[in-house]
C-alpha cells in the first residue's frame, strides 16, 4: 500500500499510468490540462510505454483515440468543458460503434460568459450518446474508478466507452491523500485489452454503413440492453475490487445512512462529502437523513433508487446542471423512477452551485432542514424546483 | 464470444449489393483501336469496374456486371476512344 498525496487530476494519471494503456490523446483544455501534463511526463520518462498524440483539437482527440482503439488498443483522453462539447459528435461514433474508451471529464462551466469554474453542464450535456457516465466524490474514488472502467467497458456483456466525472477545481486541483494499489493488484484486475472486433485483423470489415433502417435500430437496442447488463457488470466489478483493495462503493450508487432514514438527500460528485457531513450533524439532531451518492448517472441506477426510496417520506434532490425549460437532470430522473411507487415520497429538485458558486455546509444544513420541516407539518411542499441563489 | 451484438460494420465482397449494372442508361464501349493505354478511365472509374489486361489487344475490359453508366470513362478519355451508347 503507497499513500500519495495526489490532486484529483493527478490520481487520473496515476490511474492510467497502471492501467497499461496503449494509446494517450488529448488537447490542453482547463481544469483538465494537468492530467494529460503528467501522463505526457510519464511518456517521455519512460514511465510508461504508451504512445502520446499530440492533437489540434477535441474533436480530433477522441477521433485519434477511436481510430486506435478500433484496432484493439487500450486508449485514454481527457477533456473539460467546451472541449468536451466539441467532441459531442465523435462520442457517438464512438459509443455506436461499440468501442470501450476512458476518458476523464472535468466538469467545467460552459460559456457565454467565460468561466473556469466547477458546474455539471458539460458532463450532462453527453447523457444521451451511449457512454457509460461515472462521477467521483474524492480523489480517491476518483483513481479507483478510472481503473474499473477500463475493466466495466471492455467486458463483452457491456462493450461500451466510459466517461469519469470530477468536479474541476474541487476536485482536479485539490490534493488529498490517496491510496495507490501496486501494479500487479491491477494487472491482475484489469483483463487483455477485450473488445467486439478489430478493424486492423484480417478480415475486411467497413465500418458504418448504410445499413437498413431495421438493423440501425437494433444497433440502438443493442446499446440499451447493454446498458441494462452494464448495471449487473458495475457490481461484479466494485465487489472483485473491493476484494483487492478493501474499497467497495457500492456499484451505482452509495447509500450513506440511508437504510433507517426518513428523508434522502441525493447528489452527485465533490459536494456530496458535504452532504455526508451534514448528515451527521442532522442525525445529532434528531433528522432522520441518510445521502444517496450517484456514482453512475448512465446507466441511471433506477432499481437501487427505487429500493431506496420506498421507505422514505420525502427526497431532496441537489443538481449542479440544469435542463433550460425542465428540472435538474438528477431532479427529473430521481421523480420519474418514483412514479413506479405507490406510497410515493415528495421529491423536491434544488439547483445549485452552478457557474462554481460555492454551496457548503451552511446552505445544505438550510436547505434540508427547510424541506423536512415543510414535509413533516405539511406532507407536501409549496414548490417542487427551486433554485438556491448566491446572496 | 457467448453473445451477439448488433454492430454498425459490414463485410465488403463484391456483389454484396446486387448487379448493379441494371441502373445504367447509357453504357460505355470501348474503340480499341483508338485506345492509347493511358489509363485514364481506369484511375478514374468510382466504381473500379475498369481493368487493365496488359499485353493484351483489349488493353481496357469494363464489368458491365457493375458499371452503373455514370460516363466518367468518357469524360476523361483524351483520344475518345470511351463513347456513351444507349443500352
Amino acid at each position: 500500500m503507497v499513500i500519495k498525496v495526489l490532486t484529483g487530476n493527478y490520481a487520473v494519471a496515476e490511474a492510467v499510468r497502471l492501467s497499461n494503456v496503449d494509446l494517450i490523446t488529448a488537447y490542453p483544455i482547463t481544469p483538465q490540462t494537468t492530467i494529460v501534463e503528467r501522463l505526457s511526463e510519464y511518456v517521455d520518462l519512460g514511465v510508461i510505454k504508451s504512445r502520446f498524440v499530440r492533437v489540434e483539437s477535441e474533436f480530433s482527440a477522441l477521433a485519434v483515440a477511436y481510430g486506435a482503439a478500433l484496432c484493439n488498443a487500450r486508449v485514454f483522453t481527457a477533456t473539460s468543458s467546451h472541449g468536451l462539447l466539441y467532441m459531442h459528435e465523435m462520442l457517438w461514433w464512438v459509443a455506436g460503434s461499440r468501442i470501450p474508451i476512458v476518458m476523464a471529464v472535468v466538469t467545467r462551466s460552459i460559456g457565454p460568459p467565460w468561466n473556469i469554474w466547477n458546474e455539471h453542464s458539460d458532463f450532462m450535456d453527453q447523457r444521451d450518446c451511449g457512454w457509460l457516465m461515472a462521477f467521483a466524490e474524492n480523489n480517491q474514488e476518483v483513481l479507483d474508478t478510472t481503473i474499473q472502467l477500463f475493466r466495466i467497458t471492455e467486458d463483452e456483456r457491456v462493450y461500451l466507452p466510459g466517461m469519469l466525472g470530477l468536479d474541476g477545481f474541487l476536485l482536479s486541483h485539490t490534493s488529498e491523500p490517496v491510496d495507490v494499489p501496486e501494479e500487479h493488484i491491477v494487472k491482475s484486475f484489469l483483463k487483455p485489452r477485450s473488445q467486439p472486433y478489430s478493424m486492423c485483423g484480417t478480415e475486411l470489415i467497413t465500418l458504418g454503413n448504410l445499413p437498413k433502417a431495421e438493423d440501425h435500430m437494433m444497433m440502438r437496442y443493442d446499446i440499451q440492453v447493454s446498458m441494462e447488463n452494464a448495471k449487473k457488470v458495475i457490481k461484479e466489478v466494485d465487489l472483485e475490487y473491493s476484494k483487492l483493495t478493501g474499497r467497495s462503493y457500492g456499484g451505482l450508487v452509495e447509500c450513506y445512512r440511508c437504510s433507517d432514514s426518513s428523508y434522502l438527500v441525493v447528489g452527485m460528485g465533490g459536494w456530496v462529502g458535504t452532504m455526508k457531513d451534514v448528515c451527521d450533524e442532522l442525525r445529532d439532531l434528531g433528522y432522520k437523513v441518510g445521502v444517496l451518492k450517484i456514482r453512475f448517472f448512465r446507466p441511471f441506477p433506477e432499481e437501487d433508487i427505487i429500493e431506496v426510496l420506498r421507505s422514505v417520506k420525502g427526497v431532496l434532490v441537489f443538481d449542479r446542471s440544469i435542463s433550460y425549460g425542465s428540472l435538474g437532470h438528477i431532479h427529473a430522473e430521481v421523480l420519474a423512477r418514483s412514479y413506479r411507487l405507490g406510497n410515493r415520497p415528495v421529491v423536491k429538485g434544488i439547483i445549485a452551485g452552478l457557474a462554481g458558486v460555492d454551496v457548503g455546509v451552511k446552505e445544505f444544513m438550510n436547505s434540508i432542514v427547510g424541506f423536512v420541516n415543510e414535509v413533516e407539518e405539511r406532507g407536501y411542499v409549496e414548490k417542487y424546483s427551486e433554485w438556491l441563489l448566491p446572496g | 464470444m457467448s453473445k451477439t451484438y448488433a454492430l454498425p460494420i459490414s463485410r465488403p465482397s463484391i456483389g454484396v449489393g446486387g448487379k448493379t449494372g441494371y441502373w445504367r442508361i447509357k453504357k460505355p464501349e470501348v474503340n480499341h483501336s483508338k485506345c492509347i493505354r493511358c489509363g485514364m478511365c481506369w484511375l478514374y472509374c468510382p466504381e473500379s469496374v475498369i481493368d487493365i489486361i496488359e499485353g493484351s489487344d483489349k488493353y481496357v475490359v469494363i464489368n458491365y456486371d457493375y458499371c452503373k453508366g455514370c460516363g466518367i470513362c468518357s469524360e476523361v478519355c483524351p483520344t475518345k476512344a470511351i463513347v456513351m451508347v444507349n443500352e
